[in-house]
Parts: structure tokens; sequence; C-alpha cells
């Protein structure tokens, strides 16, 4: 008789000590030939816990009688079963009469019956269809992406067009617009944002006046600085810093609650009420952005150029006044507007990328991450994109 | 089921459970669930029947009195006690509560992947086998909970909940959202699934059909205590006016039958 002992099996514990052991737990399977038909004893729990174990116990037995003519289990001795040792059970079965044997179970304790039957009707069904080529699942990912890429951009067309036909519509029924909800969202993205953008514009006028101090005054061109200050903040910087600010906290902001709204059904009762969600729900959000984008954008200008004045003055030496009217010289009324002007636009485009995103949503928690990740990616680059469109235009006017 | 008696898997004494600075949801709440029985656990809506479900699986803290599952007492067991007790029964949470990132089979198999360490050959088979085994086809396994039905939820929801064999299973409101076939096909397997398996199983529920085809006992919660726990013929002879229009009212299958 030979006995495949369990994994790991107590040192010292014989073999011969097969009832005691498994009393203490351990799946155990005996073989014995018995004439031409092989014995099996099953013995120990075949649990859940043990099933690691039970399964290379039973891998063994089936590398060792790779050809048996039958075969007879034995599971007179096994103290306990679940769905793990009922279906490793069926498993040894199966791969037994694969091998063209017969099996036979004997001495199955009757309150487990039910359960080895369950168990025998388990995973007949064809295993799931192979991996395909890896070419063809790459190209079917580019496929995929770049259909997605069409069908986002005609999202977004999509989504300005229904914004200017709720526009439309609250323009002539000035009674169904929802100003309540505007000015609620005005406060959220607008003035509850001053502080943050403020912090953030004042130390990054002072960088950029810094590092302009520190290469300029090579070159004794220290009191340039002030003209790279101002136009740089006022044409690019100021605007540009509370695009990506504004995207990254009330865009995405934005797509989390339309989103977690679209999962649980809000978005689909309103439509049933006959309201537009993009008339209750986006319409008043993009419209806040739009008239706190630019007071943004010019408080954090305004806190950018004192910033750069503030570092101009302790580190460069330069007095306010002199700061001042060098200011004045260099910038003029062009490059204030141009940084104004683009304000309302980025403000748009961050709204509906944000709404876009919020309404494809799906089921999934994880859906919802990932569309207010795109939501902040996708409004930021078209923000930059945008810039540089702006760049061209306003270079080709002369402005 | 022979084994009905002292044999107590669940015993809760003297439950009192409440929440900041309001009356006691849960007052002085004393229960028994017996070893191999499938308990209905009945209670006007808000009267706490969650709550103590909840309390029990040790998601809600208590005030004062005992719980024991397998003989521990839960509040003052250790970490590692708590885990053995955590490993050993199985929660259908109302919702299904399946982790949307996975895919059902992922699903299934992420107590098990958990507690034991198994190949993932033996890992796959036993998820599907207990997929199959509440009944869903095989080509589910790789979908995600958002393109379920309601009544698939709840059925891969009852497969998780038994990944590990459990013995003691938590049903909230099982049948909920179903319909009245498909209510009857979920009665019908977990009184299947409960003979095969020996489970021990505790049911909030508020359908009455459940509670007569598949409930050994009944337990009704109402005034923060349990009422009345006994076997169908024990809720029909109650006098407590809020049993008797339960079990009696007009939606109760005594009337239906009576009007039949």
């Amino acid at each position: 008789m030979e006995s495949f002992a369990r994994k790991g099996a107590a040192a010292g514990r014989s073999i011969s000590g097969v009832g005691a052991d498994a009393l203490n737990g351990g799946p155990l399977l005996e073989s014995a030939n018995n004439g031409d038909r092989l014995a099996l004893n099953a013995a120990g729990t075949w649990t859940a816990e043990r099933a690691g174990e039970l399964e290379g116990l039973i891998g063994r037995v089936i590398a060792r009688h790779p050809k048996v003519g039958g075969v007879d289990i034995d599971m007179r001795r096994v103290e306990r079963l679940d769905t793990f040792g009922a279906w490793l059970l069926e498993r040894l079965l199966r791969s037994l009469k694969a091998a063209g044997g017969d099996a036979t179970i004997t001495g199955l304790p009757e309150h487990y019956r039910g359960l080895v039957a369950q168990a025998c009707e388990c995973n007949r069904a064809a295993p799931a269809a192979p991996r395909r080529n890896a070419l063809i699942v790459a190209l079917a990912v580019i496929g995929r992406t770049v259909g997605q890429i069409g069908q986002d951009i005609g999202a977004v067309v999509a989504m300005i067009g229904a914004l200017a036909s709720a526009l439309g519509r609250a323009v002539a029924h000035p009674r169904t617009f929802r100003l309540t909800s505007m000015v609620h969202q005005m406060d959220r993205v607008g003035w509850r944002a001053v502080p943050i953008v403020l912090l953030i514009t004042f130390l990054i006028g002072g960088i950029l006046a810094q590092q302009g101090l520190f290469h300029f005054r090579q070159f004794g061109a220290d009191v340039y600085v002030v003209d790279m200050v101002g136009i740089l903040v006022l044409r690019e910087v100021g605007v540009l810093m509370v695009a990506i600010m504004v995207a990254g906290r009330s865009g995405s902001s934005y797509t989390a609650e339309l989103g977690s709204m679209k999962m649980r059904e809000e978005i689909d009762a309103l439509r049933t009420m006959g309201f537009d969600p993009v008339d209750v729900l986006i319409l008043p959000r993009v419209l806040a952005l739009i008239i706190a984008m630019p007071c943004l954008t010019f408080l954090g200008s305004m806190a950018a150029l004192y910033g750069g004045g503030l570092m101009c003055w302790l580190y460069g030496g330069m007095s306010p006044e002199v700061y001042l009217s060098r200011m004045q010289e260099a910038i003029s009324l062009n490059d204030f507007a141009i940084g104004m002007i683009k304000a309302p636009f980025m403000a748009l485009i961050i709204g509906v990328i944000a709404g876009t995103q919020g309404l494809e949503v799906k089921g999934s928690a994880a859906s919802l991450g990932l569309k207010t990740t795109d939501s902040v990616v996708k409004s930021i680059f078209l923000v930059i994109l945008l810039d540089g469109v702006f760049a061209m235009f306003f270079a080709s006017i002369g402005m | 089921m022979t084994e009905l008696g002292n044999d107590a898997v669940i015993r809760v004494r003297d439950l009192v459970v409440g929440f900041a600075g309001a009356a006691p949801v849960l007052d002085r709440l004393s229960l028994d669930v017996f070893r191999g029985e499938i308990l209905g656990f009945v209670g006007a809506s808000g009267a706490g029947k969650s709550v103590l479900m909840r309390t029990i699986i040790g998601l809600v803290p208590k005030r004062e009195g005992l719980i024991e599952v397998f003989d521990v007492d839960v509040g003052a067991a250790s970490e590692s006690a708590r885990r053995s007790i955590e490993r050993r029964w199985g929660i259908l949470f109302q919702q299904g509560a399946l982790f949307s990132a996975l895919t059902v089979l992922q699903n299934v198999q992420f107590p098990i992947r958990e507690y034991l360490d198994l190949s993932d050959r033996l890992l796959d088979e036993v998820a599907l086998a207990k997929l199959e085994m509440v009944g869903l086809p095989a080509d589910v396994r790789d979908k995600y909970p958002s393109q379920l039905s309601g009544g698939m939820t709840k059925r891969v929801a009852l497969a998780r909940a038994l990944a590990l064999d459990p013995e003691i299973v938590f049903l909230d409101e099982p049948t909920s959202g179903l319909d009245p076939i498909g209510a009857g096909e979920f009665d019908d397997l977990i009184r299947t699934l409960q003979r095969t398996l020996g489970l021990t199983v505790f049911m909030v529920t508020h359908d009455l059909d459940s509670l007569h085809t598949v409930c050994d006992r009944i337990a009704v919660l109402a005034e923060g205590r349990v009422i009345t726990a006994g076997p169908i013929p024990t809720m029909l002879a109650s006098e407590h006016p809020w049993v008797k229009s339960y079990f009696r009212g007009k939606r109760s299958r005594v009337d239906g039958a009576r009007a039949a």
C-alpha cells in the first residue's frame, strides 16, 4: 500500500497513524492495487481550507496511474466534505473516466450525496473560447480607439448644439431658466475658488519674476523682467493657470456629480418628467463657469502681477513705483483684453467636456472614476489647444 | 434540522442598539438561531431588522448585550477569532453589493482568493461551479455587475456569499425586487442549497410566500424586541395586533385561500 500524505504533513507523524491524522483535519487519499482495479481510500476533511493540499493529492494520484482499468473510491472515512471537496472528487472521477477507466464511489455518507450529485452537474459546458491572435486584438483596440475618438468629437458637438438650443429656450422663456441653480453653481465654482486661485497665481507671478531677474541680470536687463511678467501673465499664464485649476477643481466635480446622477437614474427620472437634463443641469453649470472664469482670470492675473512686483522689490531691489511705471509702458490694453477674451471660451470647453463625460458614465463605480479622469485630461488638453489657436488668431489680426 | 434544540449557532441576549442621541432601535432583544434552520425575520419597515443583522455581522456597534456566533462572543473576540468567524459566514446584501469593477467570476473568486491559497485552475472551476449551483449560465462569467438584471445580480451575490462554503448565510430581503416567479425560484434555490450544503440561513424578508414555503421558523421584531418566534402555525395563532395583521391581513395567504 502506498500513501500520499498531505503536503507539509507534520514531521514525525507516521503514515500508519492515518486515522488520527484524519481526525486532525488533513485530507488523505491512499491508493492500493486490488487486482486490475485501483482502490482509493479517502479520509479526513475535504473542505475549502484543505483544498490546496487536496488538489495536490489528487493530481499525484492521477499522475501515478495514467492508465487504469477501473477505480473504486471509498469515501467512508471522510469526516467533512464541502463544495470544494465535492468538486475535486468530481474532477478526479472525470480524469479517471477520460483515461478510459470506470470509477465508482462507495461509502459516501447520506448527507453528502446531494452535494456530490450537484458537483457532478457542474462545469459541463465547453470552456470559454480560446484567446484570439494578439495582432488581431491589437488592431481591434486601435480600430475601437479611432471609432471612440470620432464618437467623442460627435458627442462634444452634440453637447454644444444642445446647450445652444437650451440657451435659445431660456432666452425665449426666461421664466424656465434656473437662475437659483446658476447662482448656486457660481458660488461653488467662482466665489469658493477665489482663495486657491489667488494663492497659486500669486506664487506663479513671483516665480516668473524671480526666474526672470536671475537670468536677465546677467546681461543687465533687469528692468525687462517687468515686460516679461506683465505680458506673459496677462496674455497667457493668468488665464491658462486659472483654466487648468478650474478644470481640475470644477470640471471634475461636474462630471462626478452628473455621473453619479446618471448611475442613480436621476437623469432618466428628469427625462420622464419632461425635463431636458441639459436645461436643468448642464446649462446653469456651464453658464456659471462662463461667468466665473473671467472673474477668476482677472483676480488671478492681478495676484500674479502683485506677486511679480513683490518679488522684484524684495529680490530685485526694484521699488514699487518703478515697477508700476515700467508696467504702464510695457503692457497695452490689448494684452489685458486677450487674456479676458479667452477666459469664457475656455470655460465653455471645460463645461462642455465635463457635461459630456458625466452623461457617458455607465453603471459601475470604475466607469465614474474613468470618466472623471477623462474629463480633466481632455479639458486641459483642449484648453491648451484652444490657447494655441487663439495665439495664431491674435497674431494674424495684429493684436 | 434534526438537531434543533440547544444547538444555537447565533445567540443574542439583551441586545441594545441605538444611534447617538436617539431612543434605542433594539431594546433588550434576545434571539437564538439554531443550526441547520432557515429563520425568517420579519418586522415593520424601520423596526430594526437590518440593524439587527448588521449588528450581528459587526457593521453596527452595540450599546449593551451579548452576541455569540459559534459560541464565541463576537464583541470580545480577538481580531483573528473574528476573522475565522467571518470566514464561516456569508452575506447577501439587499442590493447585491457586487464589486462593480470586477467581473462576475472575479466577484465570486474574491473571498476565496483572500482566504485560501488555491491554484488558478481550481479557483476558476470552483467559482464556475458556484455560479452553476445558483442557476446561472456559464456565459455570465465575464460580464460586469452593471450588465446584469436584478435577478441575476441576486444570484451572483448569493454565489459570492456561498463562495467559501459558509455555515451561516445572512440574506437581506433576498426576494425583494424580483417578480413572483423569480422570487419563487430563488426560494427554491435557497431551500435546495440549504439542504445540500447544510446551511443555517438567517433571512430578513417581507415576502409572505418565502415565509410560508421555505422558513422553518419565523421571528417577529416589534417594539425593539422579538415579540414572538416559531413556525407558521404559531404566527397564525398569535394575538399580537401587528402579527395578526401581518399574517392574517388582506394580503396574507390565509385570506387568499379563504377567498379561493
